[in-house]
């Protein structure tokens, strides 16, 4: 098993936590995993991106050019990284705000209203754990209960309370999908 | 003990200061440091110090003063950075002391970039500042064996009673691995009976003295002469690589770090189209892997070896010096601060074959 994912979106979305959860998630489960943030002059509300890769094997490169999974949280993430899906590969679209559908044909596709499903929750914060939970759910690449492991060590006791929020998120991110896998 | 997923330049002073290390001085550069901040918080907590200097060169120099008191201490910086601090590894090799100077290396030269770069080689290797001296140069691939490599960086340097260098780049420092620190096999280390420690005029130690002025053509001939014996041994004794893929290999890929691993993608997107490709990855960068890479490029099978990295071809020099004309060379990478991909790789290896 191989997954190499790109989370990408703005700053303050929360790509580079979904990343990291999910590469704490595969570490719990005993998989080889890498977490490579893009660094630079970085600033709020300017693009942010990883590189997560979870494996079996151990790892050769952690710095992904063609991954199995993009996963794109706006419309600039979107137009730079939709050619970096391996074909064959999975391509996530926050589609609450970002309009244009994908144009790549030899790909699965996956339209996540991740700002929809925050509101649902009264929490515009959770829409990264939408997105993170319909990942989940198109490639089962760890099991849930790891993420929220993860995210628990997180956020340390003090803000445990907010555990049952982000797993609705989660539950909710992976039933908007579950009609569009194949 | 279980894993722990932890950034590089993290894990690496984490690993520093359970080889020993109680003693950190630096200043701040990008993209290191979470290394300084990481030590700024722990080191108090163990009895140690972390000062942060009001430069590199007065970083450096406190570094000097530790070391030569007998203690494990280190610095860290990246290239603009150990730059500055060259004036003061050269004396502190001159004056045979033990530390650990970590360069997080980024694009170059001038201010360069803050993006990953190898293009620090020949400082490292060469000895980078004035004199005849070498630093062991220890280059890891992934975080864990950053961690691993730190250990033994504080042991070498305390036998050898040398500066060694933890060369990187800032990928290493920024991307997050499951590491674990585990017991380090204790190699057994020499007495500092030249440490200053106080002198006592009743005691029966003499006045310990550190200093790297040889006014004498016969005294300075001396220390430099001990410094080739012992870099004479080290050559023998501290070589470490890394051969992967390398048995009945056509094209041999030498390359270090983070490019190494990206090698490794590259190697398997070749032999997706059949071509068997095999890559030397020297761990210790000086002592260079000499006879290794011989040894595998002697292999019938070996056609030609391809060097990559971050740089113009630093070490491709040295690979040109090992293999000696032997089998053809060549060399793929951009000076600066470009990563190259897997991809990218893999293609100019297909392409330099049909040509």
């Amino acid at each position: 098993m191989l997954w190499t994912n790109i989370f990408a979106g703005f700053g303050g979305q929360g790509v580079l936590l979904i990343g990291q959860l999910l590469a704490y998630a595969g570490m719990y489960e005993g998989k080889n995993v890498s977490w490579l943030p893009s660094y630079g002059p970085e600033m709020r509300g300017g693009t942010a991106n990883c590189s997560v890769v979870v494996s079996d094997d151990p790892i050769a490169s952690p710095c992904i050019n063609m991954a199995n999974c993009v996963i794109a949280m706006n419309r600039p993430s979107l137009d730079k990284f939709e050619q970096n899906v391996l074909p064959g590969g999975k391509l996530f679209i926050n589609s609450s705000i970002i309009d244009k559908k994908a144009t790549r044909t030899d790909i699965d596709v996956y339209y996540v209203p991740c700002n929809e499903i925050a509101d649902k929750l009264n929490n515009p914060k959770v829409g990264n754990m939408a997105m993170l939970g319909a990942y989940l759910e198109a490639t089962k690449a760890v099991d849930s209960k790891s993420v929220l492991d993860a995210l628990l060590y997180k956020l340390g006791e003090k803000k445990a309370h907010l555990i049952p929020l982000n797993e609705q998120a989660i539950e909710l991110g992976k039933e908007s999908v579950r009609d569009q896998i194949k | 003990m279980a894993k722990k997923l932890m950034k590089g330049s993290e894990a690496i002073p984490e690993a520093a200061i359970q080889a020993g290390c109680r003693f950190f001085f630096g200043y701040p550069i990008t993209p290191q440091n979470d290394i300084p901040e990481y030590m700024s918080a722990r080191l108090p907590k163990v009895g140690g110090c972390f000062l942060q200097a009001e430069s590199e060169v007065a970083a450096i120099n406190m570094v000097y003063g530790a070391a030569a008191a007998g203690a494990r201490v280190m610095t860290s910086s990246s290239s603009p950075g150990v730059s500055l601090k060259q004036e003061g590894i050269s004396y502190i090799a001159g004056a045979e002391l033990p530390c650990v100077i970590c360069n997080m290396m980024r694009g170059g030269p001038g201010l360069g970039s803050i993006q990953p770069s190898q293009g620090d080689y020949f400082q490292a290797t060469k000895g980078g500042g004035h004199g005849d001296y070498h630093l062991i140069v220890l280059a890891p691939s992934s975080v864990q064996e950053a961690v691993d490599l730190m250990h033994t960086a504080f042991d070498l340097a305390d036998i050898y009673r040398t500066p060694v260098m933890l060369l990187a780049d800032g990928i290493i420092g920024q991307m997050m691995e499951p590491v674990e620190f585990h017991e380090h096999e204790k190699r057994e280390l020499p007495d500092k009976p030249w440490a200053v420690t106080g002198y006592d005029p009743n005691g029966t130690k003499p006045r310990a003295i550190v200093n790297s002025l040889y006014i004498e053509v016969d005294e300075l001939q001396e220390m430099n002469d001990r410094l080739q014996a012992r870099y004479k041994e080290i050559q023998e004794k501290e070589v470490m690589v890394e051969k992967y893929n390398t048995e009945g290999a056509e094209v041999i890929i030498c390359a270090y770090g983070t490019v190494a691993r990206i090698c490794k993608s590259a190697i398997a997107l070749c032999a997706e189209k059949g071509v068997k490709v095999g890559l030397v990855r020297p761990i210790t960068l000086w002592p260079f892997p000499e006879k290794e890479l011989v040894e595998v490029m002697a292999q019938p099978s070996v056609k030609r070896e391809l060097t990559v990295e971050i740089s113009a071809g630093q070490m491709h020099e040295d690979v040109r010096l090992a293999i000696n004309g032997s089998k053809p060379t060549d060399f793929y990478g951009k000076p600066g601060s470009y990563t190259p991909t897997a991809e990218e790789i893999a293609e100019y290896i297909l392409k330099t074959r049909e040509a």
